[in-house]
């Protein structure tokens, strides 16, 4: 469920005019999802606190041109997801974003591990050593298709949803989480097949 | 990939459908074809199967976590916007 779904409701004259109980309202129904979705983009916790910051400041200045052609949420996660995008485009100059060029799609997805780790117990999948690797996972994708993965498949927006945040296609959402998700298959299936009672 | 007796390449001409076929969002004629090619092709079904499970996997996770803001990243988040009088301490 997506944040949209969770918090409707918002008084959108109130907050257009500057009202601050209002936009205190939204502050706390979103804070917790903009600081998760920075967290994951960025992996330092005063990295997001930063794009933290600048998506609220930044959505209060807005939001009197804030027109409602997308819910207040996906707006939102735009603003945190441009900004969590710049900051590693300043940070990491020589890594292209989210505009990153399609090449090398199929061989992408080519899947190299054939291993099949899904009868390992749920203890194991889940322990706490393996939901950090499930995290560091997710840092080894290149930014572009971190981003869609983390809307998708993390914060659990629609594929339309995740086009307007990114304002790219459908369709290359859709390419990018299939990349995305074959990637971390690869070095899932990496980790996992180290722990099958096999390879003890 | 595969140890089987079909042709390899449509192992490689349905990967490109299997992140639409886990979500469910693959159109039925598609569906057909995979499962078809599925039942013949052990290292398909294994690819399908870990991808299945990466997915579950995530979202699980992220289900079992509640987001939230640790409290003095919100002190100084209020703070910042200006926003103070409105903050709710946990008791």
């Amino acid at each position: 469920m997506n944040i949209g779904e969770q918090h409707p409701d918002f008084d959108l004259v109130a907050l257009q005019a500057g009202d601050r109980a209002e936009f205190a309202l939204l502050v706390e129904a979103y804070s917790g999802q903009v600081y998760r979705l920075a967290l994951k983009m960025l992996q330092n916790p005063q990295d997001a606190e930063d794009i933290l910051q600048e998506t609220f400041i930044k959505a209060y200045k807005a939001l009197p041109n804030f027109e409602g052609r997308s819910s207040l949420s996906t707006w939102l996660y735009r603003i945190a997801t441009n900004e969590a995008l710049m900051f590693l485009r300043k940070k990491r100059p020589e890594q292209v974003s989210v505009d990153e060029p399609l090449e090398n799609e199929d061989g992408d997805e080519r899947p190299r591990q054939i291993i099949d780790w899904c009868c390992l117990p749920e203890n194991e999948l889940m322990s706490t050593e393996s939901r950090a690797n499930l995290d560091h996972s997710v840092q080894q994708l290149p930014d572009g298709l971190r981003a869609v993965f983390l809307l998708r498949d993390i914060e659990g927006l629609s594929t339309r949803e995740t086009a307007d945040v990114l304002d790219i296609s459908e369709s290359a959402v859709k390419t990018r989480l299939s990349r995305a998700r074959f990637r971390l298959r690869e070095l899932l299936s990496a980790y996992y097949s180290e722990r099958m009672p096999s390879a003890v | 990939m595969g140890k089987h007796n079909h042709d390899h390449q449509d192992c490689s001409y349905l990967l490109s459908s299997l992140s639409d076929y886990i979500d469910g969002s693959l159109e039925k004629m598609l569906c057909e074809e995979i499962e078809r090619h599925v039942a013949d092709c052990e290292d398909c079904r294994v690819v399908i199967d870990t991808l299945e499970k990466t997915v579950y996997l995530y979202h699980t996770t992220t289900a079992q976590e509640q987001p939230s803001v640790p409290m003095d990243v919100k002190e100084r988040l209020y703070k910042r916007l200006d926003l103070d009088d409105f903050l709710i301490k946990p008791e």
